[in-house]
């Protein structure tokens, strides 16, 4: 390895970002090497500037950002210091780019094809007719359905899974030296990803291009890199090679990232045959128009339990959760609380009604007023159904800050603004726990998180639920999640429920196809995994295509 | 291009309908005059042949909903009916009625056509001018041409009309005596001289134009160059001409046709004090002078025509914008 | 001709002098300064070469024509400019350290354009104190000529001259800020109790009242709107008759509600975008009223937009009034008003060449109204700057 010559040499290198006409710094004096035909990933949390690093690896920056310090060499030439025509004869031709969303980074003005053979015929690395040509071979060798035909479609007829290996097609069209894949699966279903993944490897290996692979997702870069370096806010924590890299991490930080992955609740004791369970779901049915989403769905949830509804977008999960609030009414079915069956609008069901069934949502930006304190906010519900006010009032939000481990002196009276991410997300689950319910619906509650947060917020949801006895719907379409919290699993796809079980059976085989799928799907830290997984099952049995075949 | 056809004409069938509660609002409005109106119009003075004629003319006797379908079938074979004023006119004098002159029409469409040369002088004047304008401030963003274009526009934008053309009046009619002020405009005009007699009030509304026009397409390309595949084309390293060209402008088609057709619309509001301003004879100084003397039927059918000349330019921006969206062009 | 030969001439010197510009540029022997020129794009280049064209001419007008309108134009100019910077230079002095922060990040335009709000209000609300004499008060002395001086025309008594009628002019263009401006000020708080309730109304409902509400406003907006008002004025000058001071309040009520139909859109948009967040889903579970949603969920995050589109409301209000006046529709005499007094006055444009100070009579009027919308403007978008800031 260490004979073959250096292609990017990054000397540190200092990046600055423009925030209220002053300069902070996003990268601060970092190095990278890297050589022919290697990959090297690039892994941090939000905020760490890799996707900076990534395009100052080209010589680029965006708008607001500039690059106030250090060196860049490609090859050789100091890209800092190269003209704006030198550098554009590098770009495109010697090293491209692949974007996280394919479907936003093409133009919707022009066919696959012709924004494929752009670069070639620009650079005078083809012709036209030539490069038509090889895109249909990129596009054959990226496993594309209808190679020949699927260039002559415009972006927004094509999927986004093929998309974004249309791109992966674009960015081979020269046959770089180098290619910067910017988070290119994070926006895409578990399946489908995967299928990506392997394309995108392939083709890597197949013309020994060298890579850097950003990602925040520690076993996808596993499959895909040669070596790691993690980054925490713009700083360099540790390199190495990825399998050293994986079983011993040196840095506390690292140990942290990797130790996410372990975090498991004991199993409980299965519920009495004969309890009564807090929430029922029976037969329903539920249609956004005349769209039907929901078709004849049925599970129970009992005291003190967690159970995981798991399905991929589309698979009508969330639109599970409106039925139970009452936000939309199903059209069929019923939805029992303690036995009783609920009114299924919501504007129909008592004050007591709607204190029982409390909701945490997603995104906590959008969850919480932007102009109240979260005094306000935890306040109104404590307000409102439990008729405290004025000091009693305080008390019981200082309470509740306590539960979830916000100081209340300090954030009592602070807006959302002035809060991380995490830090709002618990404030949702604060509001939710104001109300006193007995069940509360977690919309896919980590799934803006970075890793370590979300794993706070998994063992915080896990203690209140030890200490009140409370009963969680949580939705999610991340199996390491469930694994990590949940005692059922409903799996669901197309509106409808495919398996059902304790935990413990839904991850031990035999499986439902579909469920089996979705647990091959999701990547594992073993670097070894994507290759022994396509060895066992063939390219043609996973991601999509698979998919379809159920 | 099936779905294509089917939104064009249902925008087509929405802007009839537009088109037709707008029309009876104009005559529901007029309706709402108090007491018998040809009297009130006319005043004491009127004899009482004017008042009859006007009365005949205006069929007070019938129903509303008649009188409306009456007005309605006449302006759609193009007859606006009579004016008032010429039907005063010809009571003093005893001129002959039915000769033509007094039709609304008559006097209407030479009015139009000024005007009509009017806007499309300024409009070749502010579109191009306004789009170059706005595309380099979008691509040169807070840089000082930048600035000072955005505090020259937004002064522009919030003089009144006649304060920019006594201004320009000031310094090319008055103290250098270039262009004359007062745009008297006959049908046997050569089309140089009419050229330069319209062109002070069409640069008046070229200033007014041309900044709205700016500043929406400078906000339209920053907004278009924000875009993901900018920077991929840029990444792909295309030259800098090749990615306005190739990659910004076939996607900035939409907003720019909407921002030339807004502001064409514009232009018919602020055509009425620029007419007045230069006393050229427009259809908005006609508008203008028939609302002071009450001349109904002129006031309904000027209205009527700005009316629908603005529900047209809207309509066919919508076309056009719906006509240029790959999107819709190729369904899945 | 031979001012087409002229221009031509200057646009060759540019466009082959920004050409030079840049190559003479890169031959400097500073080598930091080069790859600035080297990656300098030609419409840059052209734009420093125009920059020193417009400061050449400036200087050319200023100081060897001297032309009298073109110096009290840079003048004023300047002279805005220095006001705005030492009000801003107050306010980052003097204060609440709230209102100290706020200055300190405020750019030129919008301490001018604040500055100049302020002392509108001030000369609307003390017109009665600051203008020499009553706004109605007709004296003896006709068309005396501004300035003061008896020897060209003019009386000590009457600064900027009397009108036809012999009223004084000062007077009137004082008072006119109390009239125009107040009137505005009214018409469009008219129209925002009006439209911004339906709007919000419209868009926490939904349903068949959002559709009536939203189809009637299309229709509305299909009639240019000072079109629209002209015609409403023609049947309200019948109705009103000859109580002058009616017209003016159905005046009012016609352009505020012609109005409420653009801030019934703003307001139904910035509503829906509100109605769709989590928050709003959460306190609908709580089982909360529509009256707590729109007050207390909703209203709170619309101040900021609506705020900025009180202000550009108030200008279209403004320059509406300010058009349908001056066409001799809109505020009736004896009240003073601006838009009035441009039409009345407009002939002396004429006495440009002879006396600048009779001829720049109509342009005060106008600038006032000008000047006001332009501060306006400033000082929305600013606010919007902002708002847009903190988005991202």
């Amino acid at each position: 390895m260490s004979t073959r010559d250096l292609l990017v040499q990054i000397r540190d290198l200092h990046i600055e970002g423009r925030s209220d006409e002053t300069w902070t710094p996003i990268i601060k004096g970092v190095d990278l090497d890297l050589r022919k035909g290697e990959v090297l990933g690039l892994i941090g949390e939000s905020g760490a500037g890799k996707s900076t690093l990534g395009l100052a690896a080209m010589g680029f920056t965006r708008d607001g950002v500039r690059i106030s310090g250090g060196s860049v060499a490609f090859d050789g030439i100091e890209l800092l210091q190269a003209s704006a025509s030198a550098k554009r004869h590098l770009l495109g031709k010697r090293i491209a780019y692949v974007a996280q969303s394919a479907a936003a980074s093409f133009n919707p003005a022009h066919r696959l094809i012709d924004q494929h053979t752009e670069a070639p015929v620009q650079h005078g690395v083809m012709s036209k007719a030539e490069s038509e040509k090889d895109a249909v071979r990129l596009y054959e060798q990226l496993r594309l359905p209808n190679p020949e035909e699927i260039g002559f479609r415009y972006p927004h007829q094509v999927s986004g899974g093929q998309l974004q290996r249309a791109m992966t097609a674009m960015a081979m069209s020269c046959r770089p030296d180098l290619i910067i894949f910017d988070e290119p699966t994070t926006a895409l279903d578990v399946t489908t990803q995967i299928e990506v993944l392997a394309a995108i490897r392939d083709i890597v290996d197949q013309y020994d291009t060298a890579a850097i692979y950003i990602t925040h997702d520690l076993a996808v870069v596993a499959q895909m890199a040669d070596r790691i370096k993690v980054l925490l806010r713009g700083d360099e924590v540790e390199e190495a090679e990825t399998r050293r890299m994986l079983s011993h991490p040196s840095e506390d930080y690292t140990k942290s990232l990797w130790a996410v992955r372990s975090f498991k609740r004991p199993e409980k004791p299965a519920p009495e045959t004969d309890a009564v369970p807090v929430v029922s779901v029976r037969g329903v049915s539920a249609a956004y128009g005349t769209q039907p989403v929901l078709h004849d769905v049925s599970f129970d949830i009992h005291r003190g339990r967690t159970v995981a509804v798991v399905g991929e977008s589309g698979s009508g999960k969330s639109t599970m959760a409106r039925c139970i609030t009452g936000l939309l009414p199903p059209f069929e079915g019923v939805i029992e609380f303690d036995g009783e069956a609920l009114p299924l609008d919501y504007r129909k069901r008592s004050k007591m009604q709607l204190r029982q069934a409390q909701m945490i949502y997603q995104m906590a930006d959008t969850a919480l007023n932007p102009r109240k304190t979260i005094a306000e906010i935890i306040g109104r519900p404590v307000e409102f159904y439990m008729g405290l006010r004025g000091r009693d009032k305080r008390r019981r939000v200082d309470d509740l800050l306590e539960q979830i481990e916000l100081d209340p002196a300090e954030f009592r009276d602070r807006l959302p603004s002035e809060l991380s991410g995490g830090q709002k997300q618990r404030v949702g689950i604060a509001r939710a726990l104001a109300a006193e319910p007995s069940f509360i619906i977690c919309d896919e509650v980590t799934s803006a998180l970075d890793q370590l947060v979300a794993e706070g917020i998994l063992k915080l949801l896990a203690r209140l639920q030890d200490e009140l006895g409370l009963s969680y719907m949580f939705i999610t379409h991340d199996l390491a999640t469930v694994r990590a919290i949940a005692d059922e699993v409903v799996v669901m796809k197309n509106g409808e429920v495919v398996e059902q079980g304790v935990k413990r059976d839904m991850f031990k085989p035999p499986h439902h196809p579909y469920t089996d799928l979705l647990l091959s799907s999701v990547p594992e830290m073993d670097p070894d995994w994507l290759t022994n997984l396509l060895r066992e099952r063939g390219v043609e049995n996973i991601g999509d295509a698979a998919s379809e075949k159920i | 291009m099936q779905s294509v056809a089917r939104i064009i004409a249902q925008r087509l069938g929405l802007g009839l309908v537009t088109l037709f509660f707008v029309s009876v609002i104009i005559f529901a409005a007029v309706n709402m005059l108090p007491g018998d109106f040809a009297q009130a119009i006319l005043g004491q003075g009127a004899t009482p042949e004017a008042v009859e004629a006007i009365r005949r003319d205006l069929g007070l006797d019938k129903p509303p909903i008649t009188r409306y379908f009456d007005w309605l079938g006449g302006v759609l074979q193009g007859d606006f009916g009579t004016s008032f004023a010429a039907a005063n006119f010809r009571s003093f004098t005893g001129a002959e009625t039915g000769s033509g002159l007094g039709s609304v029409a008559a006097q209407v469409a030479p009015r139009f056509e000024n005007t009509l040369f009017l806007a499309g002088v300024t409009a070749a004047i502010a579109v191009p001018f306004s789009l170059i304008l706005g595309v380099l401030a979008a691509l040169f963003r807070n840089s000082i041409f930048d600035r000072a274009a955005n505090i020259g526009t937004l002064t522009s934008i919030s003089s009144p009309e006649f304060f920019l053309a006594y201004i320009l009046i000031l310094f090319l009619a008055v103290l250098n005596p270039m262009l004359p002020s007062l745009s008297n405009i006959y049908a046997d005009m050569s089309f140089g001289e009419r050229l330069e007699r319209t062109l002070l009030p069409a640069l008046t509304l070229t200033l007014v134009v041309t900044a709205h026009m700016m500043r929406m397409t400078r906000a339209a390309i920053i907004n278009l160059l924000a875009s993901p595949y900018i920077e991929m084309a840029r990444l792909k390293g295309i030259s800098p001409l090749r990615v306005i060209v190739k990659h910004a402008l076939p996607n900035a088609l939409a907003p720019i046709i909407n921002v030339i057709a807004l502001n064409l619309a514009y232009l018919i509001t602020g055509v009425v004090v620029v007419e007045v301003v230069f006393v050229y004879p427009g259809i908005g100084q006609l508008f203008v002078d028939s609302v002071k003397i009450r001349d109904i039927p002129v006031v309904q059918a000027c209205c009527l025509i700005f009316a629908a000349a603005y529900i047209l330019l809207n309509l066919l921006a919508d076309i056009l914008s719906i006509l240029s969206n790959p999107r819709l062009r190729h369904p899945k | 001709m031979s001012v087409w030969l002229h221009i031509a001439l200057w646009a060759a010197i540019l466009f082959g002098g920004a050409w030079v510009f840049r190559w003479a540029g890169q031959q400097l022997p500073n080598p930091r300064t080069r790859p600035y020129f080297r990656d300098m794009s030609y419409a840059v280049a052209f734009g420093f070469l125009l920059a020193a064209a417009a400061l050449y001419w400036t200087v050319q007008l200023y100081f060897v024509d001297r032309v009298v309108f073109f110096r009290w134009a840079v003048q004023g100019f300047l002279f805005f400019a220095a006001a705005g910077w030492a009000f801003r230079l107050l306010g980052r002095h003097v204060g609440t350290p709230g209102t100290r922060k706020l200055f300190r990040k405020m750019p030129l335009t919008a301490a001018f354009g604040i500055l100049v709000i302020l002392v509108y209000a001030v000369v609307a609300i003390f017109a009665d104190v600051l203008a020499p004499f009553g706004q109605e008060q007709v004296f003896e002395r006709v068309n005396v000529l501004p300035g003061g001086n008896p020897e060209t025309g003019g009386d000590p008594r009457f600064l900027l001259g009397t009108d036809q009628i012999g009223r004084d002019l000062l007077s009137r263009l004082i008072y006119g800020a109390q009239n125009t401006v107040g009137i505005a000020f009214v018409t469009t708080c008219l129209a925002f109790l009006l439209g911004a309730s339906l709007g919000f109304l419209a868009a926490t409902l939904g349903g068949w009242l959002d559709q009536l509400l939203s189809r009637g406003v299309d229709v509305l907006m299909a009639i240019p709107s000072l079109i629209f008002a002209l015609l409403l004025m023609t049947i309200a000058s019948a109705w009103a008759g000859s109580e002058k001071w009616l017209l003016t309040v159905y005046m009012i009520v016609i352009i505020a509600v012609l109005d409420s139909t653009r801030v019934f859109r703003l307001s139904r948009a910035v509503g829906a975008n509100i109605v769709v967040m989590d928050y709003i889903e959460a306190a609908k579970l709580r089982g909360e009223t529509l009256t707590y949603l729109i007050f207390r969920e909703i209203l709170p995050n619309a101040y900021a937009p609506l705020l900025a589109e009180f202000g550009l409301r108030f200008c279209f209000v403004f320059l509406t009034i300010a058009a349908l006046s001056f066409l001799g529709v809109g505020i009736q005499p004896p009240l003073a008003d601006w838009g009035t007094m441009v039409r009345d006055l407009s002939q002396f444009i004429n006495f440009a060449g002879v006396s600048p100070l009779t001829a720049a009579l109509p342009l005060m009027a106008a600038g006032a109204i000008a000047l006001l919308t332009v501060a306006v403007n400033f000082v929305v978008d600013w606010m919007l700057y902002q708002s847009s800031g903190l988005k991202d």
